[in-house]
């Protein structure tokens, strides 16, 4: 793997900035790799459209901001809105079906999942909504081994909580499988 | 091993050398983008027996600090622009009364209350001139986390050893960007701690007389030694002076501790700067992409380098005068309006080649928007 980039997008609340960290800190804690996390800050905490950036690679990182992303994740509509055009071509779009309405003028492989809803029918809590998309993620590119996002969460999740994220996990694993590139 | 590697903002990575570097006291106001900084160490600081206070605002923490200070204690503040500009009068009392201190200013867009939560550097000559008066000073900066963590660590050992303040000039994204940060072991990088005197109770000291070697032991205020401190000119009691053989030795003596060891203070790095006839000068984030460009044009043979500035006060003009000797152009990479710039200018035998490549909207200076500058330079268009 020489270097992958991958924007997380949503709107504030949704976890999306939790789940970039959480991707990253796995990369760089569990696999030895090299990764930068960065975010847009606003006066906004909730609400609005939220973005982090995520750069994985073997080698050392400079600029941490994404501007072709091999991987966009979009969980709102208006995150998709504003975000799509920074997919590089060819690369993948992740959207949740619910919530991302998408449109055929992207150049990439765009791929749709009932992530909300899934979570909403196995698990019940939208909390968990975010690691379901992380594990999608995981499903879809094969980026890191899942073992290392667990491990993540275990340290960063009560421990109540570890169950139902492991689930949350290994239902986007499944439902990112299925579209593995 | 394993729990040596952290995954942590910058402003964690500053944290991480504070501590490492022995801080035992932080007084400060919390503002963006430093907060984490405040908050990491509220949690870590009363975890080692240190103290945490949080002040009323910037220019109590700066004196509390230098209070604490002067009792013994490692000491530490943080703030952004508008803070700083507080604690520059009290900034200047430690440089007068020579009182090992380290503030960090994570810098963010100004003037005023500025651009909050987006990154800057336009602060460089503040933590030069902010305060007033003949004074000299130390400023370090940094481009990425280990880095972030060795000039923290750097900081406590320069204000310990010419005993005086040292600003840590940081930027927005360095300090909430998140990046790995490898720990070092205890030991691993020396620690410079407090010279005491080592005169005993009911001996008289001098607390502005200096040993043979220019140094000045100190004696933690309130235990064994009576003296005065003062931000008036003073003789070698700490005593008010206007004596203009005092006042001149003083001064003499504040700027030259400083400037006559630009040599041991500074503090640079050099990415592909062998035989680079084209060098980019950039310090703070602006050297990722610096970096990055540079990374990119060696690959296609380009002789191009980034000296990348870790010092910033006293400026290194003798370093960099020798490493641009022969380049034909020199791009300064910053977010300000020029304002290493204007210091490389007055260092290089030829200035009509320095360029500025700068970005002032409180983004992140980008690789493209170095490439399309340097287009220009070299006579290729836009």
């Amino acid at each position: 793997m020489k270097r992958t980039r991958l924007i997380f997008s949503g709107s504030g609340g949704q976890g999306v900035i939790t789940a970039a960290i959480i991707l990253a800190e796995a990369a760089v804690i569990h696999e030895g790799k090299n990764a930068t996390q960065s975010q847009s800050y606003g006066a906004a905490a909730r609400g609005g459209s939220t973005r982090s950036d995520v750069i994985i690679s073997d080698e050392d990182i400079m600029f941490p901001e994404v501007n072709q992303a091999n991987t966009l994740v979009c969980l709102t509509q208006e995150s998709y809105n504003t975000y799509k055009e920074l997919v590089r071509p060819g690369g993948i779009v992740i959207t949740d079906s619910r919530f991302v309405t998408t449109t055929k003028k992207v150049d990439a492989k765009q791929i749709e999942l009932p992530m909300y809803q899934t979570v909403m029918d196995k698990i019940g809590k939208p909390i968990v909504f975010n690691v379901c998309m992380l594990g999608a993620v995981l499903g879809v590119t094969e980026i890191l081994k899942p073992p290392s996002v667990m491990d993540v969460l275990k340290s960063r999740v009560p421990e109540d909580f570890i169950e139902m994220n492991r689930k949350a996990l290994d239902l986007g694993m499944d439902l990112g499988a299925l579209r593995a590139v | 091993m394993t729990e040596k590697i952290k995954f942590v903002q910058g402003n964690e990575a500053c944290v991480e050398g504070a501590l490492y570097a022995g801080v035992d006291f932080f007084a400060g106001y919390p503002i963006t983008p430093s907060t984490e900084i405040a908050e990491v160490l509220s949690k870590r600081l009363p975890e080692k027996g240190g103290k945490f206070i949080q002040m009323e605002d910037e220019i109590a923490s700066m004196c509390a600090i230098i209070g604490a200070s002067l009792t013994g204690h490692k000491v530490m503040t943080a703030t952004s622009g508008p803070g700083f500009s507080l604690k520059q009068e009290a900034l200047g009392y430690a440089c007068m009364a020579e009182i090992p201190c380290v503030i960090v200013n994570v810098q963010r867009g100004g003037p005023s209350t500025g651009n909050p939560t987006h990154v800057s550097q336009g602060d460089i000559n503040q933590a030069r001139w902010g305060t007033h008066g003949d004074h000299s000073i130390i400023a370090l900066t940094a481009s990425n986390h280990q880095d972030v963590f060795a000039m923290t660590v750097d900081a406590f050992n320069l204000a310990e050893t010419y005993r005086t303040p040292v600003v840590l000039l940081f930027d927005e994204a360095v300090g909430h960007m998140r990046e790995k940060l490898i720990v070092p072991e205890a030991g691993e990088i020396a620690r410079v701690d407090r010279l005491r005197t080592s005169l005993g109770k009911g001996v008289d000291y001098h607390p502005y007389l200096p040993r043979e070697d220019g140094r000045l032991p100190m004696s933690d205020f309130g235990g064994d030694h009576r003296y005065n401190v003062t931000g008036l000119f003073h003789d070698m009691w700490g005593f008010p002076s206007n004596n203009p053989k005092v006042v001149s030795g003083l001064l003499h003596h504040l700027n030259d501790k400083i400037e006559n060891n630009v040599h041991n203070i500074t503090r640079y790095k050099e990415h592909f700067m062998d035989d680079a006839e084209y060098i980019l000068i950039s310090y703070g984030s602006s050297a990722r992409s610096a970096i990055h460009i540079a990374t990119n044009r060696r690959a296609r043979g380009e002789k191009m380098g980034v000296l990348e500035l870790q010092s910033l006060w006293p400026f290194p003009e003798a370093m960099i005068r020798e490493k641009c000797a022969n380049a034909k152009a020199v791009l300064v990479v910053e977010m300000n309006m020029g304002q290493v710039m204007r210091h490389v200018k007055a260092a290089v035998d030829r200035p009509e080649n320095v360029f500025l490549v700068n970005r002032i909207d409180g983004k992140l200076i980008t690789p493209t928007d170095i490439k399309s500058l340097l287009r220009v330079i070299q006579g290729r268009g836009v």
